[in-house]
């Protein structure tokens, strides 16, 4: 489309203050987190890094984070296996009732977090008579992460033809040769990145937890605990930036393993429609 | 390979273990809390439900949760229109990339931090005011303002994302037949594009609305507003009335099936 002057101009403004307004916040606590005084008033008067290492050494933080981590490493096992094995049925095979497999993936994310924390809650204590712990978090978690799984296997699944396993069939390997042999290799960045993106949506999670973690603290927990402590509010802008980089690092990792082969299928495949047309 | 035992693993969870959950959700709404011993008479009765209808408090609490849910799609929707018109059919494919990324970046930063960070920003001695303040304006401070604007925030990237991908798909050869056939980029827009990208709207709206439907932390940091995530969350933990938090939760659930048939209907699953 042909767009005057004047409204690419607007569209441009419009794209920055969209930008600005999605990192100002995020930049806010990154200055606050050097911020000397305990006081958060703006604009911030002097700047310490003083704050990061009383951060690191505060016992709470650290185990909170190891819970994270364990709890993380925990529901992205799970989901890795769960999630690869539902898109290898749902994109290898068709049978009665596929769509509801796509469709019982995503559940878990498409209900609101208090629905699915109340109900696995409801199962363990009443049903079950479990006490919530480190289990029953990695088990809550790993039920909405097999969906960032089973999306990135799916996708790669699509893009690779079966020929490769139907050859290794023939030349009689079993499922398992095959997979270890061909498929493995061919969804192995898929995998990682999927991987990653359980991790850091298990990392960050807090609704959920909250009905499953009982006494076990998350980082995510510690901070929501902590931020009615104003005494404690500089530990928590540290951790904050912390949880943030966390998080993100990951998120950053699987976007440069799968971008690049997303987008040139993409032009290969626009350029095969163009010539077929 | 074989399909039973590749879908034994992720169904005998999905299935039983979360669906089982679920049921056991809605049965345990039916429960009651015996008032005298607090414990939980497992016995099904639609006392919850009815104290929920009857009461005025719980009432206006559900509504109150469904319109600023509501408010909140309608706000990212109209957010996220501009910058993923740009990024779809304005940018070079370089800073397309850089622009995916950048929205993308913002959705998987810690969600407890995005309000965490708002909550400073809104108080009393926060930036907003600091800015304003020249104007002789003061910012909303924290309550129903305040809730709104954080929860506009913390999903518009979920908005943004499918919008831009609805937008991109659109042939151009439409637009160029639109604009042959005499129509000015503005009718183009409100006759071709908006309707052709409506289903990648409400899909996102989607997200943008169950996400507010559930959450209970972003009201209690910014405000001191209750919606159902509240209520619920209180009746876990300090009142320990499960069955009637359980009966409320059901709420969200019954409001989500109707959303996501609405959904299905108008081409959304479609466009995710």
């Amino acid at each position: 489309m042909q767009l005057s002057g004047p409204s690419k101009w607007l569209l441009r403004l419009g794209t920055a203050l969209t930008l600005a307004f999605l990192y100002i916040p995020l930049l806010v606590i990154a200055i606050y987190a050097f911020n000397s005084t305990r006081v958060q008033k703006w604009p911030p008067v002097g700047l310490t890094f003083d704050w990061f290492s009383r951060a690191l050494h505060n016992p709470g933080v650290r185990e909170a984070l190891w819970t994270s981590v364990k709890a993380g490493l925990g529901a992205t096992a799970v989901a890795l296996v769960l999630g690869t094995m539902a898109s290898i049925a749902v994109a290898r095979f068709r049978f009665f009732g596929r769509e509801a497999v796509s469709f019982l993936v995503v559940l878990p994310i498409a209900l609101p977090g208090i629905v699915t924390g109340m109900a696995l809650n409801s199962t363990f204590t009443q049903v079950l008579g479990v006490s919530l712990g480190l289990w029953t978090i990695v088990i809550g978690h790993a039920t909405f992460c097999i969906v960032v799984v089973f999306n990135n296997v799916v996708a790669r699944l699509r893009r690779t033809s079966t020929s490769f396993e139907e050859a290794s069939a023939d030349l009689g390997a079993n499922a398992i040769q095959t997979f270890r042999y061909v498929l493995f290799p061919l969804l192995r960045s898929a995998l990682v990145a999927g991987a990653l993106l359980a991790f850091a949506l298990s990392f960050d999670e807090i609704i959920v937890t909250t009905f499953t973690a009982g006494q076990e603290e998350t980082l995510p927990i510690w901070i929501f605990a902590n931020l009615s402590r104003p005494r404690q509010l500089p530990i928590v802008n540290v951790v904050a930036v912390l949880a943030i980089i966390l998080s993100l690092i990951p998120v950053w990792i699987a976007q440069r393993i799968t971008a690049e082969p997303v987008a040139a299928g993409a032009a290969r495949a626009e350029a095969g429609g163009e010539a077929g047309a | 390979m074989h399909l039973g035992l590749l879908l034994s693993g992720p169904l005998g969870w999905l299935a039983v273990a979360y669906l089982g959950s679920l049921v056991v959700l809605f049965i345990s709404a039916f429960w009651q809390l015996d008032e005298f011993s607090g414990e939980i008479v497992k016995e099904p009765t639609f006392d919850n439900f009815r104290l929920l209808w009857e009461n005025d408090v719980y009432r206006t609490i559900a509504f109150r949760t469904i319109g600023i849910a509501g408010l909140v799609t309608v706000t990212d929707a109209i957010l996220a229109f501009p910058i993923a018109f740009y990024m779809a059919r304005v940018a070079s494919p370089r800073v397309r990339g850089l622009l995916v990324v950048g929205v993308l970046m913002p959705l998987w930063a810690s969600y407890l931090v995005k309000v965490y960070a708002w909550r400073v920003i809104l108080s009393e001695d926060g930036i907003l005011n600091w800015a304003l303040g020249p104007l002789g304006i003061h910012g909303p401070g924290f309550g129903f303002v305040a809730t709104w604007l954080v929860f506009s925030y913390l999903w518009l990237p979920y908005m943004i994302l499918p919008v831009y991908a609805g937008l991109e798909r659109i042939p151009d050869s439409m637009i160029d037949a639109s604009g042959d056939l005499g129509g000015r980029p503005g009718l183009t827009f409100r006759r071709v594009i908006f309707p052709l990208a409506f289903p990648a709207v409400v899909a996102g709206s989607i997200f943008t609305f169950s996400l507010t439907l559930g959450d209970y932390i972003t009201p209690q940091l910014v405000s001191s507003t209750q919606f159902i995530g509240n209520v619920v969350y209180a009746n876990v933990g300090v009142a320990n009335n499960l069955p009637l938090a359980a009966a409320f939760a059901t709420v969200p659930v019954f409001v989500m099936i109707v959303y996501l048939l609405g959904a299905r209907r108008l081409g959304a699953f479609e466009a995710l």
